[in-house]
């Protein structure tokens, strides 16, 4: 029998933190635990799957997590395939309840990154053993990588910089509308073209913000979900999927959410048209625009005219992080907790001046690691329940 | 034009090592399967598609620019001090994209498409990186 429909996201908490300087990682997602577990109404006792990731966090983290909560579950899961973790465990979840596995699972998120100092896009050096050593030796950076997909995209199909910059001006207008978004302040193309280069093509407003913060997820089974405080979200489709060097020439506009996102497509058995909002990874402009054309919202190389004249925008046709994205609300490190949240919370319906109208069906699509070398995805589609 | 980067050593280990050396040598070594003839690389100690042995050959350093970006920022040094540097993908006669840098061009006359030739900084550890120019 196929898990679609019968999981429930029943709980969410988007810390409201961004600058933390008084916190510890394992604190934040304490307080992130308590507020989805008040969220829907269940208590610390009743999790019996724990879910987490972080920077910092060891191989073991999840076991040293479990004792700082003291909680002992049935079923533990320390996945990190980047920041695209966290949408992973959805479905991990999905199927370890689905299984018998658990029947109550958390999936925590917490991180200092910007009161720590973390250079995540410039200053991260890379490892030194012999894997990364046919990367350190040139100095990749994290926005350097996604500047190569960039620079070949622009060659390939003439996308455009003021294309890319409308993206973080729509991400921007969003974080108006979010009391808690970092950076409120309206911005204009110009300002992103005029901003200074980081990468070519990229510039600083292309890139997303340094951030602390946290979330947590409840997720458990569709049933059990209908007797919570608030409103079930369901899950209908997941997928995953990985791009890498491959044996050498690895096609760089083709990424892993066009493996991810046709998976979970067909298993939620809705089309495109279907779909009324996304929460879509915006580590970086361009980041956007593939991932839209790999998950099949237009054809690749339409990315550019797609996102323009406010289709991505709240009010147009695909409305898009609606709380501002990484690029203007929070980007704590590994940003994918942030996009079931934001997914979760449109289709209860309780995001105030930036809730999209009827929003029934929506879809999140995290990516990790580094577009132009490797990367996971990971894909939810989400219904009202 | 700020001054070439001063190249972190590569760490070697068995797999890997004919391409370093061979890197220190000014020669530009990748692997070809004896079994499906593909060529792959990075390194391994078996062919990726069908677990066929692998042997080496020297490849022609001759390749054609894939991608690039121009780094402006980095806060790592020894990169720090050699921005901006263009950090490139060249796409090899023989197929296989290695990541690079450029060298001996101005950040603003790189293009795709542009064709470059393998040069190599050899350190005293005798492993050599490879870097590339216009040809």
């Amino acid at each position: 029998m196929s898990l679609s429909g019968q999981i429930a996201i029943a709980g969410v908490y988007e810390h409201p933190t961004r600058w933390a300087p008084d916190k510890t990682e394992f604190q934040i997602m304490a307080e992130c635990a308590r507020g989805a577990l008040e969220d829907c109404g269940l208590e610390l006792r009743d999790v019996d799957g724990l879910f987490a990731a972080s920077m910092s966090m060891g191989a073991m983290g999840v076991v040293s997590l479990a004792e700082y909560l003291d909680v002992k579950p049935r079923h533990l899961d320390g996945t990190n395939i980047g920041g695209s973790s966290f949408v992973a465990h959805v479905s991990h979840a999905a199927a370890a309840i689905h299984a018998g596995l658990c029947e109550v699972a958390l999936i925590l998120y917490g991180s200092t990154a910007a009161s720590n100092a973390m250079a995540i896009g410039t200053g991260l050096g890379g490892g030194r053993d012999a894997g990364a050593s046919f990367v350190s030796p040139y100095g990749l950076t994290t926005v350097g990588s996604y500047a190569l997909v960039a620079q070949r995209h622009m060659h390939a199909y003439g996308t455009t910089s003021a294309q890319l910059a409308e993206i973080a001006v729509t991400m921007r207008r969003h974080a108006g509308l979010n009391p808690n978004a970092k950076m409120r302040k309206p911005i204009t193309v110009d300002d992103v073209l005029e901003s200074r280069i980081i990468s070519r093509p990229l510039h600083l407003l292309d890139c997303c913000i340094i951030s602390d913060g946290g979330g947590a997820v409840v997720v458990t089974s569709a049933e059990r979900a209908r007797d919570a405080r608030k409103r079930p979200v369901l899950l209908l489709g997941c997928g995953e999927s990985v791009c890498h060097q491959e044996v050498g020439a690895p096609d760089l506009l083709s990424i892993a959410a066009k493996q991810s996102g046709a998976q979970a497509f067909r298993m939620a058995g809705v089309s495109h048209d279907d779909v009324d909002l996304c929460a879509i990874y915006d580590s970086f402009t361009i980041t956007v625009l593939v991932t839209l054309e790999n998950l099949g919202f237009c054809k690749p190389g339409e990315g550019g005219a797609f996102v323009s004249g406010g289709r991505i925008g709240l009010g147009g046709a695909l409305p898009l992080n609606p709380d501002g994205g990484g690029l203007s609300s929070n980007h704590p490190g590994m940003r994918g907790i942030f996009l079931v949240i934001e997914a979760a919370k449109q289709l209860r319906g309780e995001c105030g001046e930036r809730q999209v109208a009827n929003a029934g069906i929506a879809l999140a699509h995290g990516t990790g690691g580094t577009l132009g070398v490797a990367h996971s995805g990971a894909t939810l589609i989400l219904a009202r329940g | 034009m700020a001054r070439e980067i001063e190249h972190p050593r590569p760490v070697a280990d068995w797999e890997t090592r004919g391409y370093w050396e061979g890197a220190g040598r000014h020669e530009l070594v990748l692997q070809r399967c004896r079994a499906c003839k593909a060529v792959q690389h990075r390194p391994r100690a078996q062919c990726a598609k069908c677990f066929g042995a692998i042997e080496h050959f020297v490849a022609s350093g001759r390749g054609t620019v894939y991608t690039f970006t121009v780094t402006e920022q980095n806060q790592v040094p020894p990169f720090r001090d050699a921005t901006p540097y263009v950090l490139a993908y060249v796409e090899l006669e023989e197929g296989p994209h290695l990541l690079t840098n450029l060298v001996g061009c101005a950040p603003d006359d790189v293009r795709i498409g542009q064709p470059v030739r393998a040069e190599f900084r050899t350190g005293s550890d005798g492993l050599g990186v490879p870097v590339f120019r216009p040809a």
